[in-house]
């Protein structure tokens, strides 16, 4: 065998071989929509973050601005502390708004920033202040219930 | 044949396992530290990704446009009776960059190239070029086995690359081309639901892993083989067996670690 | 004898688990003589070859070459004094993925600098010493049996070495080729100033080429001496391996129960099949 041919063909099967794992990274994947590009990082305190996972998106206006990058539990404040990373090309107002929502009735857990007035931008590392936590099914419903009972009593 | 007879065989065929893993290994940390020939001489090496990669390229692209193809009927066929037949996509491509890539590439590698680096092993042994090798002062180890482990490495994610992307090529022809499924909503959802770090680089690590086992097996095989012709045949069907078996196991140990949680 | 040869064997055993093939073996390889080791098939004769060259290592005793105790040497010293052996083995062992060229030019490729243009004269000029020079483009599957052993036999020779050994360099050869291995041991010794050991049980194209016989039954060494002293040996293992006949020593028969005995005994009762 050759030298030059055995060359050409370990050259061609590599560049092939590259060439579909950039066809699966941008093409298949979601390289090329999020993750690439500068982050910076912003936090937030929820009570109950339900079924929120790392990675999960962050949406504002239904568009994905960035992802979330930790959750932990705070021991001091009982309460869940997650950190996301935002796109640099979004900025948002300081008395932004932070809730956890469900796509559709059982699809995955986002957050979801509903921008206030506020002229000061947050910065890099800040605190949201405003935070909504997750709705619970099981708490809707047993607060339906207890309502419904309620207005029940008051009739009679 | 009696109780302590039976625990006899038992005890020896456990022990005689472990020395055989225990000199697999030995094997390998030998080869890692005689790996310097094949990467400063990368010529030896390129051989051999020609041997174990190029000529192995026909039956990764024609199994992977089959595999993506099947995965297209039978996924619209479920999909459309829960009327989401939209997320074909995603479920072709999930399947295939998470599990059927890496896995079935692998098994393919195993029995096309890894069979291949066995029996030519072997052969060199039964042959006595490896005894003649060492005769002139060449390691074998350091230039014939270390190239071909080397080339099996580099050979395995490319060619598990090629078998993923012609299966979402073949998903894609049925699907959209032949069923009829909106082509925005394929491409689209496919690109909403695979994540780049989570599942293509996983499913890329996955077959690196399977890359290294496939072509241990393969080199040890060989050089641990009988020299005798029915040596080296019954070497060559052990590492079919043995590398199809542990791509599968390691393939659920790193699918546990990989994807638990999600 | 010279006072310095090149190589010494003292009391060497060898033994694998226990089951003994060498015991008490002492030799002498002269500087630029052709030695012959001779035995029956299993005796022990490539076992000597490769305790030579250190592919392994004694269970007791001494191999000296060079002046240099073999299994004393690290993994670069005994690399570097393979580089000074040459060794024909027994059906040539030519790479089968190479040509005949590559297959002499590899260890020059391998262990030295030289310009791919001084290879190649000098690959061009091993192959004319065996008379294949016309043959370098083929690949070792095209040549004839006689014609690898040649080829195996330059490519042995290519870096010049102090010591060739020979593993049954006559097996399996049509005549003519046979005379033409034997030739080319005894030519290439005498020209290149080397030292020769042959290991075979072929007596008679032996003996016409050998200075030296060693004589190797069952691990020991049962006789010694010049070509000629060998041929009107009186020893009986001797005699009858040089005259190659049927009954001696060596019997016809493997060692079994008295004939009749077996014929009348019954059959051994046969083993379960999960036995």
């Amino acid at each position: 065998m050759n030298r030059a041919v055995i060359d050409l063909w370990v050259g061609v099967f590599v560049a092939l071989g590259l060439a579909a794992l950039l066809f699966l990274a941008l093409k298949v994947g979601n390289l090329s929509s999020t993750d690439v590009g500068q982050t910076y990082s912003l936090q937030a305190h929820f009570d109950n973050i339900g079924g929120l996972k790392v990675r999960a998106p962050v949406k504002s206006a239904g568009v994905v601005v960035g992802r979330v990058g930790e959750i932990r539990f705070d021991p001091e404040t009982y309460t869940a502390k997650v950190a996301m990373q935002i796109d640099t090309r979004y900025q948002f107002p300081r008395d932004t708004f932070a809730t956890i929502n469900t796509s559709g009735l059982l699809g995955e857990q986002y957050v979801g920033f509903e921008v206030g007035g506020d002229p000061d931008m947050l910065k890099a590392g800040e605190v949201i202040k405003k935070t909504q936590s997750a709705m619970v099914l099981e708490k809707l419903i047993s607060q339906f219930m207890f309502s419904k009972a309620a207005e029940d009593e008051g009739k009679k | 044949m009696s109780a302590a007879d039976v625990l006899r065989r038992l005890g020896r065929a456990l022990t005689d396992r472990l020395w055989r893993l225990g000199f697999a290994s030995r094997f390998m940390l030998m080869t890692l530290l005689y790996s310097g020939t094949a990467l400063k001489r990368f010529q030896l090496t390129m051989r051999e990704i020609y041997f174990t990669g190029v000529l192995s390229l026909i039956i990764i692209l024609v199994s992977g446009l089959f595999v993506g193809m099947v995965l297209g009927l039978q996924g619209y066929d479920t999909l459309q009776r829960y009327g989401s037949s939209e997320a074909l996509g995603v479920l072709v491509a999930l399947s295939l960059v998470r599990e059927l890539g890496p896995v079935v590439a692998a098994l393919l590698f195993a029995s096309r190239a890894g069979s291949a680096i066995t029996a030519e092993i072997g052969l060199m042994k039964a042959t006595e070029q490896l005894s003649a090798m060492e005769m002139m002062a060449v390691n074998p180890i350091a230039r014939v086995v270390a190239p071909r482990f080397w080339a099996g490495v580099i050979s395995m994610p490319l060619l598990a690359g090629l078998f993923s992307a012609m299966g979402v090529l073949g998903g894609y022809l049925v699907g959209v081309q032949l069923i009829g499924v909106d082509e925005g909503a394929f491409w689209s959802q496919m690109q909403a639901a695979v994540d780049f770090r989570q599942d293509i680089m996983n499913g890329v690590i996955k077959s690196f892993v399977f890359g290294v086992i496939v072509s241990w097996i393969a080199v040890f095989e060989g050089y641990d083989a009988d020299p005798t012709a029915e040596g080296v045949s019954r070497a060559t069907t052990r590492t079919v067996v043995t590398s199809s078996l542990a791509i599968l196991a390691a393939d659920f140990v790193l699918t546990a670690f990989m994807f638990r949680g999600i | 004898m010279s006072p310095d040869p090149l190589v010494e064997i003292r009391d060497l055993n060898f033994a694998y688990d226990n089951r003994a093939i060498l015991t008490g073996i002492n030799m002498t390889i002269p500087r630029g003589k052709v030695v012959a080791i001779m035995g029956l098939s299993g005796c022990g004769k490539t076992t000597t070859l490769r305790l030579i060259g250190g592919q392994l290592r004694p269970t007791s005793g001494v191999v000296r070459v060079g002046g240099q105790v073999v299994h004393e040497l690290d993994e670069s010293g005994l690399y570097q004094l393979r580089r000074r052996m040459g060794m024909l083995f027994q059906f040539g062992a030519l790479f089968t993925d190479m040509s005949v060229y590559d297959n002499v030019a590899f260890q020059m490729r391998e262990h030295t600098d030289l310009p791919e243009e001084l290879i190649h004269d000098l690959v061009l000029m091993k192959l004319h010493a065996v008379g294949l020079r016309g043959a370098h483009h083929l690949m070792p599957a095209e040549l004839s049996g006689g014609m690898a052993r040649r080829v195996a036999l330059a490519r042995a020779i290519s870096l010049d070495p102090m010591l060739m050994m020979y593993d049954e360099p006559f097996a399996g050869l049509d005549p003519i080729s046979l005379s033409i291995v034997g030739e080319l041991i005894r030519k290439l010794n005498d020209a290149l100033g080397i030292s020769s050991i042959v290991v075979t049980h072929d007596v008679q194209e032996s003996l016409k080429i050998v200075d030296y016989v060693y004589f190797v039954s069952a691990g020991k060494i049962v006789a010694e001496g010049t070509a000629e002293d060998i041929k009107h040996s009186r020893e009986p293992f001797v005699h009858q391996f040089v005259w190659g006949e049927i009954d001696g020593p060596v019997n016809f028969h493997y060692p079994a129960q008295p004939y009749l005995q077996e014929l009348h005994e019954q059959p051994a009762k046969p083993n379960g099949w999960w036995s």
